[in-house]
């Protein structure tokens, strides 16, 4: 699951990493934003909307996205 | 009259919830592991780092077995006061409208601030008037209220930050919110930390006053 701040909703932190990267010298960075990657075995993946909604994203102020790798 | 203070593993300031409450009537504390409320009449969530606030502040913690009951106490009607943490895991169980984000400073902030009574008719302010300014410490690093417009209206608004004194970029200097029925309220700042003047203020201590109002 890709977790990321919702659109319009203040992200402290990819703006401080915006403001670092050019300090380094790496230049035409923009719109930088910091959120969570959470990676998980599941028997039943129809349930991960689900777990998303209730546990771990906040709907409220996270978008997440679902990224389904099946096993080798 | 009796308050029932909840301590979650990781909790750190239901010590001090604990002694404010019994300036104002008898309290004991809750653990997070059982689901018995009790008999208590009111009960405080504390603040601290409730299960070591992983993944998100008050995720887990609102699905501890106490908070179940809590939930249900506080959809019949009785009332909840949620500080700090304890206002982040009532924003997560859905009884309060809006969020917490992390602070736009990125930093910890701990500091004396003054808040503005906006709604003296919860059951958590009727010792206040309106616009009563409040000597009370926030000290948090995750205290930034949000709300998606349309979900917080005006009369949920029980404090706000005094002009200047907002220490994390709420949205609109919002302190403190209450639900729509009023009987479940959060708010960043830490009243515990300000009932006894050897401190500095001893403002916090009118919202368990104001609580120990409720009939028992």
């Amino acid at each position: 699951m890709l977790i990321r701040p919702k659109k319009g909703i203040l992200d402290p932190q990819g703006q401080a990493v915006e403001r670092a990267l050019p300090a380094l010298g790496f230049d035409g960075v923009a719109n930088v934003h910091v959120g969570r990657l959470i990676e998980l075995d599941v028997e039943d993946p129809s349930q991960v909307p689900q777990m998303c909604e209730r546990l771990l994203a906040n709907p409220l102020i996270e978008d997440y996205e679902v990224v389904e790798v099946t096993a080798a | 009259m009796k308050f029932g203070v909840v301590r979650f593993p990781g909790s750190c300031d239901e010590v001090d919830a604990l002694m404010a409450c019994r300036r104002f009537a008898d309290a004991d504390l809750l653990w997070h592991g059982d689901r018995d409320l009790s008999g208590v009449d009111a009960v405080v969530v504390p603040g601290g780092f409730s299960y070591g606030d992983y993944l998100r502040v008050g995720a887990i913690a609102r699905f501890s077995p106490l908070m179940e009951s809590v939930i249900e106490f506080a959809r019949d009607g009785g009332p909840v006061l949620g500080i700090c943490n304890g206002f982040q895991v009532l924003c997560e169980a859905g009884l309060l409208p809006g969020a917490l984000l992390p602070n736009d400073s990125l930093r910890f902030v701990c500091r004396q601030v003054d808040v503005i009574v906006e709604n003296p008719g919860t059951p958590f302010t009727r010792t206040c008037e309106e616009g009563d300014s409040l000597s009370i410490p926030v000290k948090h690093t995750t205290g930034r209220y949000y709300a998606p417009p349309g979900i917080l209206p005006e009369d949920q608004v029980v404090l706000r930050y005094a002009r200047g004194h907002n220490p994390n970029g709420s949205m609109d200097d919002v302190a403190g919110v209450c639900n729509e029925h009023g009987n479940v309220m959060g708010l960043m700042p830490h009243p515990e930390h300000a009932v006894d003047p050897l401190t500095g203020s001893a403002d916090g201590g009118r919202l368990f006053e104001s609580l120990a109002m409720v009939p028992a």
